[in-house]
């Protein structure tokens, strides 16, 4: 792959991640409801994923249990095609972030990434700092106490 | 992945495969007799009835070989994406696909154990027609006379005599399919 | 021989029927709603998902408010459940250094780099019933303060950099798994793991409780205990690469445990480990010191006979569905099996009966 392709790849695969990771009603509310014209390839279809561990942390590989996860894949009327794997099981949020996924393989990339994806990604990480700093506040300090004669 | 390695799957799922099911299940349980299956546009040189065929019986679990005649990168796409199936070695395979000049001799493929018969292939054999004339079938699930154009007799009557172990084959043109499970005595016709 | 008895259709339906009017309870009384549960009794949630092999907080909600809150009824639904789900494929294995941590502590390191991040834990609370609970009341938001970049590295690693500890090592191959083929033993660890994940949580602490009490000789120390969100991610065929489909909550339980040298290891610090869905810190502890127990043959050590190194009672065992299905089938109709029993019984006393009558006659 050329350093292009790397790049484009990387940024699919972190878009997808923040698709699969959004509140599927928030989603929903930032695409809104004109959506552009498509031809299902896979309708929307809830499965599991069984998620793996590894044996004490870095060690083989062991199945620890399943995860809910709904797929879709669809074409717009371009031919540009759009795939999306969501955790959960929510059809809906599959085929919008299948459709989000597409739209950013064409000129409204730019569209959509100002009004869709760049609102997704402050919110969690917003969402992810407040978690972050009430752990930090459950850090301890510890005082050493000094024993004995000084 | 090629766009057409995207199409070609059932366009209804639930109706369409649960109707696919029904004859692909007909077929083996009355060897000889002739069905018709559609909803499954595969890429070439695949079948519709080959195309059904993986979409019903296939799976992430059932590993597939592909004959030469078939194993073109598309195709295997197309499994990939439809049915999520492996693409294994001979010796390892649920399901094999190809002309029967492929997938001859029929002994590389698993035929079973003695406490696990059933855990042995199912051929898929593609023919340019299906006629019900030629090689003659009896035995069980066959009421009266019955024949198939079988592409030969000897390599059939041969893995009737191993029954309980053996293969089972789905013969497939077009839009047809037939079935011959390993426990129908073969003759020439 | 089992004989089919019918009849009761009626019974029955009135009996759901009323199961289903118990459930509901006071009608005056607002019913659940499944947020409230999956807010509010998310540690009941993180156990049912835990055992029922199903990460879904939605799922486990519902099934805690099918099952009247009996936990193990709705870890059955919930096994029920996922057997309708086509499998998609397995991810890629999670990347537990990687996590973002709630919470995050270590018995045996004080200072670890990152700290010892106590979480919402009840660990300190004095555990005195809070009568204020029992009315609603907001709760004040919770202090915050500058959050540390970046992940926070195993503790272990540290150790293990030293050769202080076991190392963990990878050979690559796939994991066996329980929901495709029976248990069949010997179990190897990557298999054993997945069975303690999903095993009852009262069982495991137990087993892993004898193992303190002296039933087996390991000594544990919790090395690491973290809880916190980690992505899952799996490759795709039709991409040619792997995507985040989401995250979970984990909580993993690193044991550092101690082993004498043999001939040709040094001394090292040994392992247990324990990982499950959601925060379920019990649990994860309880199956890292049972993990660690049920290693005692690769590590050389004796089978000093205890219920937690016995692979057998513990793995055949650990299953709360299997062992509640066939604990509850004996209150089901065995009346033609008893009839048959009682006929025998009665046969044998009408014998000693004549028997003892003849040894009389004969005096």
């Amino acid at each position: 792959m050329s350093i292009a392709e790397t790049v484009a790849t990387a940024d699919r695969r972190a878009r997808m991640g923040l698709l699969a990771r959004a509140e599927p009603a928030r989603l929903a509310a930032l695409l809104g409801a004109d959506l552009p014209e498509h031809v299902v390839l896979r309708a929307p279809e809830i499965g599991a994923v069984m998620v793996r561990g590894r044996v004490g942390g870095a060690g083989d590989a062991f199945n620890l249990g399943e995860m809910t996860v709904t797929r879709c894949s669809l074409r717009l009327a371009s031919g540009v095609v759009g795939h999306a794997y969501v955790q959960g099981r929510d059809r809906d949020h599959a085929r919008q972030a299948a459709l989000v996924d597409a739209l950013m393989q064409t000129g409204r990339s730019a569209e959509i990434e100002a009004r869709v994806l760049a609102p997704l990604a402050a919110e969690e990480t917003a969402r992810r700092s407040a978690r972050a700093a009430r752990a930090a506040a459950t850090k301890v300090e510890f005082f050493t106490m000094v024993r004995g004669e000084d | 992945m090629d766009s057409a390695a995207l199409q070609g799957g059932f366009a209804d799922p639930p109706v369409e495969s649960a109707r696919a099911f029904r004859a692909v299940l007909d077929a083996m349980a009355r060897p000889g007799t002739i069905r018709r299956v559609t909803g499954a546009a595969p890429p070439a040189p695949l079948s519709v009835a080959a195309g059904v065929l993986l979409l019903v019986l296939t799976d992430r679990t059932t590993p597939v070989w592909l004959a030469p005649s078939h194993d073109h990168a598309d195709v295997r796409d197309w499994i990939a994406f439809q049915t999520g199936a492996p693409i294994a070695a001979p010796g390892g395979a649920a399901f094999a696909l190809g002309d029967w000049a492929g997938l001859r001799p029929p002994g590389r493929f698993p035929t079973g154990t003695p406490d696990y018969p059933d855990r042995s292939v199912t051929l898929i054999v593609e023919q340019t027609v299906l006629r019900a004339e030629g090689a003659r079938l009896t035995g069980p699930g066959i009421a009266g006379p019955a024949a198939l154009n079988l592409p030969e007799t000897a390599a059939f009557a041969e893995n009737r005599a191993r029954f309980p172990l053996g293969f089972d084959c789905y013969f497939t043109a077009g839009e047809r399919l037939a079935a011959l499970p390993r426990s129908t005595r073969v003759e020439a016709g | 021989m089992y004989v089919a008895v019918k009849g009761g259709e009626r019974a029955i339906d009135n009996a759901h029927a009323w199961l289903a009017e118990e459930r509901r309870g006071d009608p005056a009384v607002p019913a659940l709603g499944l947020d409230q549960i999956a807010g509010q009794l998310a540690l009941a949630v993180n156990r049912v998902m835990a055992e029922g092999s199903l990460f879904d907080r939605g799922l486990a909600a519902l099934a805690i408010k099918q099952a009247r809150g009996d936990l193990i009824e709705a870890i059955f639904l919930i096994r029920a459940y996922r057997t309708t789900l086509p499998r998609f494929g397995a991810s890629v294995p999670v990347d537990t250094a990687g996590m973002a941590c709630i919470r995050r502590i270590s018995a045996t390191f004080k200072d670890a780099p990152g700290g010892q991040v106590l979480g919402p834990t009840f660990d300190y609370t004095h555990r005195l019933l809070d009568f204020a609970l029992a009315a609603e009341g907001a709760v004040p938001e919770a202090p915050q303060a500058e959050p540390q970049p970046g992940p926070v590295p195993h503790v272990t690693g540290f150790l293990g950099r030293d050769g202080m500890i076991e190392p963990a090592e990878s050979t690559g191959a796939e994991p066996r798994d329980l929901t495709r083929e029976p248990l069949s033993l010997p179990a190897d660890r990557a298999l054993r793991l997945q069975a303690l994940a999903r095993g009852d949580e009262g069982f495991v602490l137990g087993l892993a409780y004898s193992t303190q009490r002296g039933y087996g000789r390991t000594h544990a120390f919790v090395g690491e205990l973290r809880i916190g969100t980690v992505g899952v991610e799996i490759e795709i065929p039709e991409l040619g690469f792997a995507v985040e489909i989401g995250e979970v909550e984990l909580t993993e339980c690193e044991t550092v445990n101690q082993f004498k040298g043999s001939r040709t290891e040094p001394p090292q610090f040994t392992r247990g480990y324990g990982l499950t869905f959601g925060q379920t810190e019990r649990k994860a502890i309880a199956m890292s010191l049972v993990d660690r127990a049920l290693r005692w043959r690769e590590l050389g050590e004796d089978d000093t006979g205890a219920p937690a190194q016995d692979e057998e009672f513990v793995l055949s065992h650990c299953d709360n569905i299997q062992a509640t299905g066939f604990l509850e089938h004996i209150k089901l109709p065995h009346y033609v099996d008893f009839q048959s029993e009682l006929e025998l019984v009665r046969k044998l006393r009408a014998e000693a009966e004549q028997a003892r009558a003849a040894r009389k006659a004969a005096e």
